[in-house]
């Protein structure tokens, strides 16, 4: 039986970013790459979070909490960030009939 | 295999509520992990917003094994509940057929795999090279600051505390970001280019 421990919650953080940067360059679909950026982020906080857990404290005082704080401050960066990307695929989509990035070519619509 | 921090077997020897972890952290990593990566494989849309659901929640999981259920919480009802519909929203409002495929090149796969798997070396060496000998192996900390309620007061007091000025921010930031995404996702009234050529009937309509 394996003991769980920082490395592998960092291995799985790990296989979430690889995985958020292959999807941003590979996907033609604009909200593709909006998701392989969720992806990122979530390998992001993920990291936050294990460090939080794993970081020495004094067990008499407060147990650390700035990690949690990040990680939640990053769920709500991410749902703005995704709000805006879809209004703007959103206009992409009414000037080009398309959601293909690599039609988007001009900067005026 | 040799654990990485051998202090933490036996804290798992004298807490028998902890010997589930291992089994479910593997559980919900392979979850995690194999439905990121089948978001990358998949050339549908549709079915690629499924496996976001499952990576998000299998990132929730692991929330609740680091010991933090008000995250993990806040994980399934914001990102899993918000976002993700969000994003299923999206898919439906721009596909003319939801089912449709925009496949990448093969040289664009090539340069994919290559960034992968150059990250994947990169980050590997990191990890190896690491030691992580400092880190606390005794049991999951509780940051609570009244007896009773957990991690759920600790949060708050924290939040109207030592982050006051971050969420004060991030509350004026998705005030910004509402009215900024309602601006942009509007239908022009002067119906400058949209597809159909129906810009001022469907400005009407669409409220």
């Amino acid at each position: 039986m394996i003991t769980v421990t920082l490395h592998h919650f960092v291995l799985v953080s790990f296989g979430l970013v690889a995985a958020g940067v292959a999807c941003m360059v590979t996907k033609r679909n604009a909200i593709g790459i909006l998701m392989g950026v969720e992806l990122v982020l979530n390998a992001a906080a993920l990291n936050f979070v294990a460090f939080n857990r794993f970081h020495p404290w004094d067990p008499a005082g407060q147990a650390p909490l700035d990690g949690f704080m990040f990680a939640m401050f990053i769920i709500v960066l991410a749902a703005a960030e995704a709000a805006i990307a879809l209004a703007i695929i959103l206009n992409l989509y009414n000037n080009l009939a398309s959601v293909d990035v690599d039609k988007a070519r001009e900067m005026r619509g | 295999m040799s654990p990485w921090n051998p202090g933490f077997t036996t804290m798992l020897a004298a807490a028998p509520v902890q010997q589930v972890t291992p089994i479910l952290f593997l559980a919900f990593a392979a979850m995690t992990v194999a439905s990121a990566w089948a978001i990358v494989a998949s050339p549908n849309i549709v079915r690629m917003a499924t496996y976001l659901l499952l990576t998000l929640t299998g990132v929730a999981g692991m929330y609740f094994m680091l010991g933090a259920e008000l995250l993990a919480a806040v994980q399934l009802i914001v990102y899993a509940g918000g976002t993700l519909i969000l994003i299923v929203f999206g898919v439906m409002l721009t596909a003319s057929n939801p089912g449709s495929v925009l496949k990448p090149c093969k040289w664009e796969w090539a340069a994919g795999l290559t960034v992968a798997a150059a990250m994947a070396l990169l980050l590997t060496m990191a990890l190896v090279y690491t030691p992580m000998t400092w880190a606390y192996d005794g049991p999951v900390p509780v940051a609570s600051s009244i007896e009773g309620y957990g991690q759920v007061a600790a949060v708050g007091r924290a939040l109207l505390s030592d982050y006051l000025v971050a969420f004060e921010v991030a509350g004026v930031l998705l005030l910004v970001v509402m009215i900024g995404a309602a601006y942009m996702a509007r239908k022009r009234a002067g119906g400058q280019s949209s597809p159909e050529g129906t810009g001022l009937k469907g400005s009407g309509s669409e409220q």
